[in-house]
């Protein structure tokens, strides 16, 4: 039988029973393989249920820094969940390691011999320390992470200080914790040949980096932005988003001497109503936000048209999910796109921005505060699941403490006072942003009256047509200002001259790397595009006009972000190929790549023989 | 009547108040709706009210949902921002204006549809969260601005203009307001300005929620004879609970009252409120006798009207979230970003 070698290149699976505190250890791993500088991407598959269900914790450990997921087949499974267990052990590749809780007698050869099996008596031993049984069962995940540390040859040490630090404010629980880490890592070391074929290897790979996800830095970056007011609903992903903003804003937003809060955090009835506060406090001159997902944009689309018409900055955090349903929406989609960039009646466009890793939601997070002022229209930052709920390795976040918050074209009643006339809707500059006020700003100027549609540029009630036409001519112009000002695309050449393009927005680019990889081992050589912002910049266009063609990846069913690219550039169609992936699970480099040379008519016969 | 420019004539000799400015400068532009529509008559009052009160007209924010009632935030202060939102949906813009900035004075205009169906939720919602501000609801039991069509406040019974009689239950809102903890709630109607006046000149100097429900028939779709919210018909089937005279902190108090007949309540700013009663025994601060006056009169066909309920100790949103006295939207970097040194720490705690 092969047996699976592989130093710092592998992928480990927990199964797991959700509700049964599995998740902090299974973070513990997680974590101490970070901490001994080896890359490594934790993701979490979990089902719409608070307790008894299957949940899933993939760890990649990856030297090369290939961060995506693998695929389905990983080369240890850590089984601790019965109702999963064939499955699980499916799951394992050909000469791949199944631990298991031996306590109660498995026919192994029942399920497969072509893996090694490695039990370990887990409930057993907890029976034996723990009187408790909710101990019994938290202990028990803490064992299996300790038995790991020997069979894999993690740093012991590091282990340890993570319980430490974790436990920093309840100290009598660090000793029982390290007593059971101890318990599972003695059990190892005498019953199996430690190290196993495969492990982990001290590097250092992991210097300046956090280990964080997207929800969190986006949270982050909104309470460095200055957002005061955040009004929202509950619901799966963007959840942890408010909650993030919450625990950060109690932490740094509160006098000291008085105890005032410097934020307002409102937990809306509904959608409707959480986009109804973004929007009555920006038209108010507060920085205000609210996180959802597609149900919520749907809900709220309504409100969003009103913003775009009446030129309100909103700042809405969409994590994108599956489809109507509980359970589907706890896996990762990209199928929001042109829901959000077309949302709402009548001729309206939104501003999307797509974050790419954790450090990049914190800076679009802050940089959107400062777009949605400036062009007074909202602005949708379009996470996933994938980024929003999973922790990733990522640069550390920075801020300059020279930024000033930009709140656009504001006028005060100094500036009021010297105008003959103020005109809400008056494009003065010619880049289609005209001035607002905010109410309260002076006895006599600039008061109006907030409108969608129906007025002329001094916000005068007006059905007439050309009035109309005048308006939404100017927002074009306005679109145009966006498109330029807006972060670019970024553009990775690739190491030979390329005649195919890719194109792709947010979390595909975790694939990236693999997927040029995986392409140059077949000689091909594709150059790539990340493309941060809609509407787009001028960069996108010249990208794909210089490219003979251009795959466009999607992560939904019906290539939304090609059709947006058609729609709004004019490209022939024929030479965008999509690439699509779409059942929940985040994409792997070898399903574009196969996808890819699908549509090349390269087949995998081809390729063997090419690499023979 | 748009076409028309609002005559600029005035007389000099017209009273001003504190602010030196005249019942003119509380105007807005010339309304548009059908000549005798009730709710002109509460522009007019609501003119009426902030000029006696002596409030700054930019102070104000006047914003509405759709519908012929949430239109009229434009015939009065001139001077104030307006918000013309969507349909049921003023509530939640109101929260998020008054979270950002709470040095201001709110008023929410909105109708019967507007409130009563579409936006229910937000209506009960934004009670519950106790927002400072006055909401006036134009309630005429019917759609006006869709020509017509029954509302959820319409009596049971109640004759519409074409055919059957109505034959769905109503949705009290008073009843409604007091139950999800309104702080000031009041009925009155379009055709007493003597009501009505006192009332929006309380309900704006109330701290809390404070809401009046104004009976305003319309005159186009819904005043005929049959219907429970025409003006003959209020006329004689309003009860009138109370007559209040509101005397702002400034003010000197120079109404009388007969003994026995008023009762004073004192709000938090130190103004007071004088209420002459007309029904014996009767506390408004008494959320069960409220509710039970308003079922007993329901019962008997009449629409009660006057001051029903009052807290005058209330409290608001920002007391409940602890919001900072500054108002939101003006604290600046200083106030609110942490700087690069904490985020170092932030990363920190990450690695």
């Amino acid at each position: 039988m092969n047996t699976i070698t592989a130093v710092n290149e592998f992928v480990i699976r927990f199964a797991n029973v959700n509700g049964t505190g599995s998740a902090s250890a299974n973070m513990l791993f997680a974590k101490s393989l970070f901490r001994m500088g080896i890359p490594v991407s934790p993701r979490n598959m979990f089902p719409s249920n608070i307790q008894g269900l299957p949940t899933w914790y993939d760890v990649r450990v990856s030297e090369k820094g290939y961060m995506g997921r693998r695929g389905e087949n990983v080369d240890m499974v850590v089984a601790m969940n019965p109702q999963s267990f064939e499955r699980d052990v499916k799951s394992l590749a050909p000469g791949g390691f199944l631990f298991y809780d031996s306590t109660k007698y498995i026919d192994t050869g029942k399920y497969r011999s072509d893996i090694q099996w490695i039990g370990v008596p887990l409930m057993e031993i907890c029976q034996r320390e723990y009187q408790n049984p909710r101990q019994r069962q938290l202990f028990k995940n803490i064992i299996y992470v300790g038995a790991l540390a020997a069979l894999l040859e993690m740093d012991f040490d590091v282990i340890k200080d993570l319980i430490a630090s974790q436990f920093k404010a309840k100290q009598k629980l660090i000793p029982p914790n390290i007593h059971a880490l101890e318990l599972g890592y003695d059990y190892a070391s005498k019953n199996f040949d430690c190290p196993l074929s495969i492990k982990v290897k001290a590097a250092d790979l992991n210097k300046d980096k956090i280990l964080i996800d997207g929800n969190t830095a986006s949270a982050i970056g909104a309470v460095y932005s200055g957002a005061t007011v955040a009004s929202w609903y509950p619901i799966t992903p963007s959840t942890s988003l408010v909650e993030a903003f919450e625990k950060f804003a109690e932490r740094f937003r509160i006098d000291k001497e008085t105890g005032e809060k410097k934020f307002a955090i409102i937990q809306a009835e509904d959608e409707l109503s959480a986009m109804g506060m973004v929007i009555g406090a920006s038209w108010n001159g507060a920085r205000a936000f609210t996180a959802t997902s597609g149900p919520g944009v749907s809900l709220m689309t309504e409100f969003l048209g009103l913003a775009y018409f009446a030129e309100i900055p909103v700042v809405l955090f969409d994590v994108q999910r599956g489809g109507p349903s509980t359970g589907m929406p706890t896996r990762t989609q990209q199928s929001d796109i042109l829901s959000c960039a077309y949302a709402s009646h009548g001729d309206s466009k939104q501003v999307l921005l797509f974050p790419s890793d954790p450090k990049d939601a914190f800076d679009i997070a802050a940089d959107a505060f400062d777009y949605a002022n400036r062009l007074q229209t909202p602005v949708i930052v379009m996470l996933d699941l994938e980024l929003g709920m999973n922790d990733w390795i990522s640069d550390e976040l920075e801020w300059d403490d020279k930024r000033e918050y930009d709140q656009g074209k504001v006028l005060n009643a100094e500036q009021l006072d010297k105008l003959e006339r103020y005109g809400r809707y008056l494009d003065v500059d010619g880049d289609g942003i005209t001035y607002r006020t905010y109410p309260g700003t002076h006895p006599e100027k600039g008061a109006f009256f907030t409108r969608g549609t129906s007025r002329d540029e001094y916000a005068v009630y007006s059905e007439l047509g050309e009035d109309y036409v005048h308006n939404v001519d100017r927002l074009t112009r306005k679109f145009a200002t966006a498109a330029e000002l807006l972060p670019k695309p970024v553009i990775y050449k690739a190491k030979a001259s390329a005649v195919c393009g890719v194109v792709y927005v947010g979390t595909t680019a975790l694939v990236q790397d693999e997927m040029t990889d995986l392409l140059e081992q077949d000689g091909i050589y594709v150059d790539a595009m990340k493309i941060r912002a809609f509407p787009f910049h001028s960069d996108v266009k010249k990208f794909i006009n210089k490219h003979q063609k251009v795959f466009v990846i999607d992560i939904n069913r019906d290539a939304q972000l090609r059709t947006l690219l058609i729609n709004e550039e004019d490209f022939d169609p024929a030479k965008l190929l999509s690439i699509r992936h779409y059942d929940g699970m985040p994409v792997t480099a070898v399903t574009i790549v196969e996808q890819m040379k699908s549509a090349l008519g390269i087949s995998d016969n081809s390729n063997a023989e090419k690499r023979a | 009547m748009s076409y028309m420019k609002k005559p600029q004539f005035y007389n000099p000799d017209l009273p001003k108040n504190e602010l030196g400015l005249t019942i003119r400068d509380y105007e807005g532009s010339l309304s548009t709706l059908c000549a005798g529509c009730g709710h002109d008559s509460i522009s007019s009052g609501i003119m009426q009210a902030c000029f006696e009160l002596s409030i700054s007209p930019h102070t104000v924010a006047k914003i509405s949902g759709i519908g012929c009632s949430s239109k009229t935030p434009t015939y009065y202060l001139g001077n104030a921002h307006g918000f013309n939102s969507v349909h049921g949906r003023m509530p939640s813009v109101a929260t998020g204006a008054n979270v950002a900035n709470r040095d201001l004075t709110y008023i929410g205009m909105s109708g019967d549809g507007d409130t009563a169906s579409i936006g229910l939720g937000q209506f009960v919602h934004v009670i519950r969260r106790q927002l400072n501000m006055l909401y006036v609801v134009a309630n005429n039991g019917t759609y006006g601005l869709t020509k017509g069509q029954n509302s959820a406040t319409l009596d049971k019974g109640s004759k519409p203009k074409k055919g059957p009689d109505n034959p769905w239950d109503s949705i009290d809102l008073v009843t409604t307001a007091i139950q999800m903890g309104a702080t000031f709630v009041a009925r009155s109607f379009s055709g007493d300005k003597q009501q009505l006046v006192p009332l929006i000149k309380a309900a704006v100097a109330h701290k809390g929620f404070a809401f009046i429900d104004c009976i305003s028939p319309c005159v186009t779709f819904n005043n005929h004879a049959g219907s429970t919210k025409s003006y003959d018909y209020v006329r004689e089937h309003n009860a009138v609970m109370n007559r209040m005279d509101f005397i702002p902190l400034q003010d000197e108090i120079t109404t009388e009252y007969a003994a026995g007949t008023s009762s004073q309540v004192s709000l938090h700013d130190g103004s007071v409120m004088h209420l002459q009663k007309l029904a014996e025994d009767y506390d408004p601060r008494d959320k069960i006798t409220a509710l039970d006056n308003l079922q007993r009169h329901n019962a008997d066909g009449k629409v009660l009207t006057g001051l029903l309920y009052v807290d005058p100790d209330a409290s608001d949103t920002h007391d409940v979230l602890a919001t900072s006295k500054t108002p939101l939207r003006e604290l600046k970097e200083k106030d609110l970003c942490p700087g690069a040194e904490v985020l170092s720490s932030i990363n920190a705690s990450f690695s």
